[in-house]
C-alpha cells in the first residue's frame, strides 16, 4: 500500500511541476475512478537520465497511472539498465506482475538512443524490447511512446499515450481552438476568434481540422493544417454550413446544409469541391459520423424525435440505430466499428451512452446531466467527452466499461467540443 | 469572402507576435517539439449600420422574432415587426438581409443548429409573403452558441429562443 501511495505521489508531484510550468490555459486532469484491478508494474528511472532535463519516465508513469489499469510499484532510486537480467524474484517481492528497464545510449549528435526491456514478472519472460532515438527535448513524446509500449504489452490493446486531443476553450468573448497532447500538455491554439467555433474533426493523418466557425457571422466549415496554420474554406453555401465528418482516407467529408432547405447530409471533396446529396428526409439530417465500416451515422427526427440512423456511405436507405429514449443525438463510431457512443436524454439529463452494435445492449457510461460531444479514443477504450461541472464546462473521459473517469479542467475558461486525435505510427 | 485563406507566412508572423504579447499561450505553441501549431486569428467582419434602423424610436431598430419551447411558430405579437421589415426590404431592393436563428443551450449543439435554421427559415418565409425577394434574404442558423442571456433560467432560455434580422453592413 505505502509503495502505490509513493507512486500516486510521484504522479501528483509530476501533475503539479507540469502546472507551474506552463500557463493557465493548460488542461489539468484528474483521475476520478480507476479500473477495478489494476496491473501492478514497476518502471524504475532508466539509466543516464538524470542527463536530461526533463524526465522521461516520469511520462511513462503518469500516462500509465491516468489510464486507471496500472498501479505504480516502487523499487528505489536506482536505475535498472535494460541490458541487465532485473531480479524478477525481487520484483514479484514487492508486488508488481512486470517491470519496464531502460538506458539512455548518448549518440555523437548529442542525441540518445533510448532502449528499454519490459519483462512480466509472473512469467518469468521478456515481453518486449525497443530503442527509439531522441533529442533532449523529446522527453514528453518519448515517454508517451514507450507507455504505448507497455500498455500495448500488457493490455493487448494499442496505447492512446501519443495522441493528440482539439478543443474549444471559451474565456470571456474569446474563443479559441486548441490542441493538446493527450495527457493535457504541450497545449496549442490553432485558431482565436471572437466567435463561436464548433465541432472540430480530425482528418485521418491528423495533420489536418475540419470544423465550423462562425467568424463570418454564419456557420462556414474550414479545413485547418495545423503545422502551417494555413485555412480553407471547404463549404460556404447560401444558409448554414457545419458538423464536418472525415471519410476515412481523407478525401473527403460529410457536412451538413441548409443550401436547398432543412439541414441535410452532403458529401464533398476535401478541397470544397463536388458537393453532392447523400441523403434525403423530411426533417432534420445533421451530426454525420462516417464510420470505418462504411456507414455514415447521424441524427434525424425525421420519426418525429431525434434519433441516430446510418446510411451506407456509397449510398442507400437510412436504417433506425436508436430505439431507446426520444432524444438520442451526437453518434460516433468506435474504430473497430463495433460499438456507437452518443448521448441520450435519460429523465432529462444529457447523458454519453454505448451501443454494442451486435448485441443492441445499451449501457449509459456517466452520471452528468449535460454531457456533449462524445469521441473515441484511437483504441476505442476510452470515450473523452464534454459536460459541465458546477457551472463550468469540463471535459472528462470515461472508459466503455464506465468505470475508468478522469476530468479535464482549465482554470478559469470553458472547455468544450472535444475530439480524440487519431493514432499516427 | 475576403481574406478567409489567410497565407502561412500570416500565420507564423500572428503565431510570433502573440507570443510576444502576454497571453501565456504563445509559449506552448514553441515549446512542442513534435508537429508545430501555428496560431491563427479568424478576421471578423465589422460594418456599419443606417440610420433608420437603429433609431430607437423606430421599429425598425428592433430585431428579435422570439419562439415558444420547441417551436416554429411566429406569435401573433412579431408580425407588426415583420411587417416593418418587410416593407423595408421591398422599397429598399438593393438591401440584402441575414437571419440568424438561435435556440436554448441544451441538448447537441449541432442538432441545435438545425433547429435554429428553422427557425430563420420560418422569419424569412414571412418576410418573403410580404413581397421581400429570395435574393434578398440568407437565412442561417448559429443554434445555441451566441446567447443572450447566459443564466440558466427559463426567462434566460426564452430570451435566447430567437431569430434576429440583421442588414447588409451589419454582418
Amino acid at each position: 500500500m505505502k509503495m502505490i501511495i509513493s507512486a500516486f505521489r510521484l504522479f501528483i508531484v509530476t501533475a503539479l511541476a507540469s502546472l507551474a510550468l506552463t500557463a493557465q490555459a493548460q488542461l489539468s486532469i484528474e483521475i476520478t475512478g480507476a479500473g477495478a484491478s489494476r496491473f501492478p508494474v514497476i518502471i524504475p528511472i532508466f539509466e543516464n537520465e538524470g542527463r536530461l532535463p526533463q524526465s522521461v519516465t516520469d511520462v511513462v508513469r503518469a500516462d500509465l497511472e491516468r489510464s486507471g489499469l496500472f498501479s505504480l510499484v516502487d523499487m528505489g532510486p536506482l536505475p535498472l539498465p535494460e541490458s541487465v537480467m532485473p531480479d524478477l524474484a525481487a520484483v514479484r517481492a514487492r508486488g508488481a506482475d512486470a517491470v519496464l528497464t531502460g538506458s539512455l545510449i548518448p549518440m555523437s549528435d548529442g542525441r540518445y538512443e533510448v532502449r528499454f526491456r519490459l519483462f512480466d514478472a509472473q512469467k518469468q519472460l521478456e515481453l518486449g524490447a525497443m530503442a527509439l532515438p531522441m533529442s533532449p527535448a523529446q522527453n514528453r513524446i518519448v515517454g508517451h511512446r514507450i507507455a504505448d509500449f507497455v500498455y500495448e504489452k500488457l493490455t493487448g490493446l494499442p496505447g492512446y499515450f501519443a495522441t493528440r486531443i482539439a478543443y474549444v476553450i471559451k474565456a470571456g468573448p474569446n474563443f479559441e481552438l486548441q490542441v493538446a497532447d493527450a495527457d493535457g500538455m504541450n497545449a496549442a491554439t490553432a485558431l482565436r476568434s471572437r466567435e463561436p467555433i464548433i465541432s472540430p474533426a480530425w482528418s485521418p493523418d491528423g495533420q489536418s481540422l475540419a470544423y465550423v466557425s462562425f467568424e463570418q457571422k454564419k456557420p462556414i466549415v474550414y479545413v485547418h493544417t495545423l503545422a502551417t496554420g494555413q485555412r480553407r474554406v471547404v463549404a460556404n453555401f447560401k444558409g448554414s454550413n457545419s458538423a464536418p465528418t472525415w471519410s476515412p482516407d481523407g478525401s473527403q467529408l460529410a457536412v451538413v446544409l441548409t443550401k436547398d432547405g432543412l439541414s441535410q447530409l452532403y458529401a464533398i471533396n476535401a478541397d470544397g469541391s463536388g458537393v453532392r446529396r447523400l441523403a434525403q428526409s423530411a426533417g432534420i439530417d445533421t451530426e454525420p459520423f462516417w464510420g470505418s465500416d462504411g456507414h455514415i451515422y447521424f441524427t434525424s427526427d425525421r420519426g418525429g424525435s431525434p434519433q441516430i440512423y446510418r446510411i451506407p456511405a456509397s449510398g442507400g436507405s437510412a436504417q433506425r440505430v436508436s430505439f431507446e429514449g426520444n432524444y438520442n443525438v451526437s453518434p460516433r463510431l468506435s474504430g473497430d466499428g463495433k460499438l456507437l457512443a452518443f448521448v441520450t436524454r435519460n429523465a432529462g439529463r444529457f447523458q454519453v451512452a454505448v451501443q454494442d452494435l451486435a448485441t443492441r445492449q445499451t449501457t449509459i457510461l456517466t452520471d452528468s446531466a449535460r454531457d456533449e460531444s462524445p469521441s473515441f479514443a484511437p483504441n476505442g477504450r476510452m470515450i473523452l467527452y464534454a459536460t459541465d461541472s458546477g457551472g463550468r464546462g469540463v471535459l472528462s473521459a470515461v472508459s466503455t466499461d464506465g468505470r475508468i473517469r478522469q476530468r479535464l479542467t482549465v482554470q478559469a475558461a470553458d472547455v468544450r467540443e472535444p475530439a480524440w486525435g487519431p493514432q499516427i505510427r | 469572402m475576403k481574406k478567409l485563406i489567410v497565407p502561412a507566412l500570416l500565420a507564423m508572423m500572428l503565431a510570433a507576435c502573440s507570443s510576444t504579447g502576454p497571453d501565456a499561450t504563445g509559449a506552448a505553441v514553441e515549446d512542442r517539439s513534435g508537429a508545430g501549431v501555428a496560431t491563427v486569428t479568424a478576421p471578423g467582419a465589422t460594418g456599419t449600420g443606417i440610420a433608420a434602423l437603429t433609431d430607437p424610436n423606430n421599429i425598425l431598430s428592433k430585431r428579435s422574432v422570439f419562439f415558444d419551447f420547441d417551436s416554429f411558430v411566429i406569435k401573433p405579437e412579431a408580425r407588426p415587426l415583420i411587417e416593418a421589415h418587410a416593407r423595408f426590404l421591398v422599397q429598399n431592393p438593393q438591401m440584402r438581409m441575414l437571419i440568424q436563428g438561435n435556440t436554448d443551450e441544451r441538448g447537441s449543439r449541432e442538432y441545435n443548429l438545425a433547429l435554429g435554421q428553422k427557425r430563420a427559415d420560418v422569419v424569412r418565409q414571412a418576410l418573403m409573403l410580404l413581397g421581400a425577394r429570395e435574393s434578398q434574404i440568407e437565412s442561417v442558423s448559429l443554434g445555441e452558441e451566441k446567447p443572450r442571456c447566459e443564466d440558466r433560467t427559463e426567462a434566460c432560455y426564452a430570451e435566447n429562443r430567437r431569430g434576429d434580422m440583421l442588414y447588409s453592413g451589419e454582418f
